[in-house]
């Protein structure tokens, strides 16, 4: 079974972000890049499916700009036979994403579609759900157990307050939720085979899609510095507090 | 510039690597903090070396990761180096079963071995089902390793070993022993495997550095060996010597990452420790202390970046090698100190890494040639005056 990972490039968890002073984005100087971890999950899943398969082939992708190769050979050399990279140096919106994805779904017609639920970045939880309108998919998200049984798949889901199992015929577009497994690293011999896996960069407007962005950052801002606590003297000051300034009770 | 502080890559020194050795660097990283840290100490209150991650790190590719063949990943010499700084980062107990395991058992087989040892034994050494040791050192000699007391005698068409080596990491874990000996000609390397009778080994036990690694006392009593687990290449001291020329390379980049380990938990603990009401990191005096660990921990990946290239281009000479041993386990072992006196009495318990680290590095400075001997034999290659022989 020919599984496709899209995946996106983040800024490591661990980097301390930096807010430009104009606003206008994130300081990427210096910024350590890595595979957004919701899409990590999913590259290890696929690989796991293959390997429980014990056939076809894992396909990964992303968009961005040349230098987003190094990703790309990680994925490759944690196992993935091989990668495409759509390249551009434009930001892109997320419709604009689930629009290129479906284009390289409709060249490399695989029977399932793995992402992350969401970039740690942005936070948009988006793509996949576009993706799989856009394709006239079936969709489970927030997958925390994927089975697949011929050409059915069953997942279970993390909805609020429990767990919700659905069943779809594939082919299909699954995001992952944090527990579905835990990635493994890209073993030594892997790095040294993923050298030789093929790499194809195709450019963005070869697409034939209006790049076109609907949505437009206007302004990043830090969070507010958190204030510094106070001590109160009695308990009936503290509800007195809670329920006039607070507001809470 | 914060990024930089907490990576420690003060001039860069990330865009000199290939993305393959930042990803091998990445995988160590995170099998270090994910399943070597968690249960580190432990290991080393209970002087025990962690078993469980021999076929972690074998299936990671981490044993013979420079050799190329018989199931080894055929890395450079960068992506080696990177390997050892990210395992010391841990503990160098860890570091040194693989300094061991790669650069000493498995490269002795891989450079002065016969093609038939070369694949009896690598294959299964880079999957760490076999493990092996370096017998070298004995009891009463240590620098001298030419006043070797160990003896392979002659006897029919094979050979009867005598004699004791001591200080033998993984000595009562390994399956195979390559042990240098004195013949007539000179000196020879055997491979002595476990289950030979006469051969027997102890644990060396009792110490307050290697906690987490095995060091033991080899000891051979009429062991009859025959010609084919003879070193067939393996001409006098000095193939001996060029196995201790790779480890100490390996070394020279470990040391790196005990330093680093160092240095990031002293300056977090004086960005948060207050004292007489303002944070540690505003003292001049604390202030020095991290310039220097920051200034001796950049030459020293300055150091071993560019001997990496040496090697890689088969250009490194032995004096580097001493150079880099002796600065950078000398360094990282001064760095360890300052970090344990700015933790203040934080500094010796095991809830920081740090007087591990240190009690660690003593040993790192007085194995693979002491930090004076480095000193003597860089001495002599300026001189050309030998001053210990």
């Amino acid at each position: 079974m020919k599984i496709l990972v899209p995946f996106k490039r983040v800024p490591d968890p661990a980097t301390t972000i930096r807010i430009l002073p104009d606003g206008s984005g994130i300081a990427t100087d210096n910024v350590k890049w890595v595979i957004n971890p919701f899409d990590e999950i999913a590259i290890e899943e696929a690989l796991r499916i293959k390997e429980r398969l014990k056939t076809g082939e894992v396909v990964l992708m992303t968009i961005g700009q040349s230098n987003w190769q190094e990703q790309l050979r990680t994925g490759l050399a944690m196992g993935a036979d091989r990668a495409k990279l759509i390249v551009t140096d434009k930001p892109l919106d997320t419709l604009t994403i689930a629009r290129v994805i479906a284009k390289v779904v409709a060249e490399e017609q695989p029977r399932l579609v793995i992402l992350g639920k969401q970039a740690i970045d942005d936070d948009s939880n988006q793509v996949g759900q576009m993706l799989a309108e856009i394709l006239g998919w079936p969709q489970a998200t927030f997958a925390s157990k994927l089975e697949i049984e011929g050409d059915r798949c069953t997942v279970v889901r993390e909805v609020d307050g429990g767990l919700e199992t659905v069943a779809f015929p594939l082919p299909a577009v699954v995001t992952t939720d944090l527990r579905l497994n835990e990635p493994r690293y890209a073993s030594l011999p892997g790095i040294m085979k993923a050298r030789k896996k093929e790499l194809k960069e195709i450019p963005i407007e070869s697409l034939g899609l209006d790049l076109t962005p609907k949505l437009r950052v206007k302004e990043l801002k830090a969070p507010p510095k958190r204030q510094a606590g106070r001590k109160v003297g009695s308990v009936q000051e503290l509800v007195k507090l809670l329920h006039e300034e607070a507001k809470l009770i | 510039m914060a990024q930089i502080l907490e990576d420690l890559d003060y001039f860069s020194l990330d865009d000199l690597l290939t993305s393959e050795e930042r990803m091998t660097r990445e995988t160590v990283k995170q099998f270090v903090e994910r399943e070597v840290l968690p249960e580190i100490e432990t290991h080393f209150a209970a002087e025990t070396f962690p078993l469980q991650l021999i076929p972690r790190m074998a299936e990671l590719g981490f044993f013979g990761a420079n050799m190329k063949g018989y199931g080894c990943a055929g890395m450079n010499n960068v992506a080696y180096g990177l390997i050892m700084q990210e395992l010391e980062a841990g503990d160098s107990g860890l570091r040194s079963f693989a300094s061991v395991q790669s650069a000493l058992s498995m490269y002795a087989i891989y450079a002065f071995g016969s093609e038939e040892q070369k694949r009896r034994y690598l294959p299964q050494m880079a999957q760490g089902k076999l493990i092996g040791c370096f017998g070298l050192t004995e009891p009463d000699h240590g620098s001298d390793p030419a006043g070797m007391e160990t003896r392979a005698r002659r006897d029919g068409n094979g050979w009867v070993l005598n004699g004791t080596k001591r200080w033998i990491t993984n000595g009562t874990i390994a399956g195979v022993a390559v042990v240098w000996a004195r013949v007539d000609e000179g000196i020879a390397g055997f491979l002595v495997e476990k289950d030979k009778p006469g051969f027997t080994s102890r644990n060396i036990n009792g110490k307050f550095s290697m906690r987490a690694s095995i060091t033991s006392e080899l000891t051979f009593e009429d062991v009859r060996l025959t010609d084919s687990d003879r070193l067939p290449e393996a001409r006098g001291l000095r193939a001996a010597l060029a196995c201790l020329t790779q480890a100490r390379y390996g070394i020279a980049w470990g040391a790196i990452g005990a330093a680093r380990s160092c240095y990031r938990t002293a300056l977090e603990y004086v960005k948060s420790r207050k004292q007489f009401s303002r944070p540690l990191a505003g003292y001049q005096l604390v202030q020095n202390k991290l310039v220097t660990m920051l200034t001796e921990i950049t030459k020293a990946q300055m150091v071993c970046l560019r001997l990496a290239h040496l090697k890689d281009q088969g250009k490194m000479r032995q004096e580097q090698v001493s150079f880099a041993k002796r600065n950078n386990v000398g360094w990282a072992l001064e760095i360890a100190r300052m970090a344990r006196d700015m933790l203040g009495a934080n500094g010796i318990v095991n809830e920081y890494p740090v007087i591990r680290h240190m009690l660690n590095l003593e040993t790192v400075n007085t194995y693979e040639g002491t930090f004076d001997v480095h000193t003597l034999i860089l001495g002599r290659d300026l001189t050309g005056l030998s001053a210990f022989d």
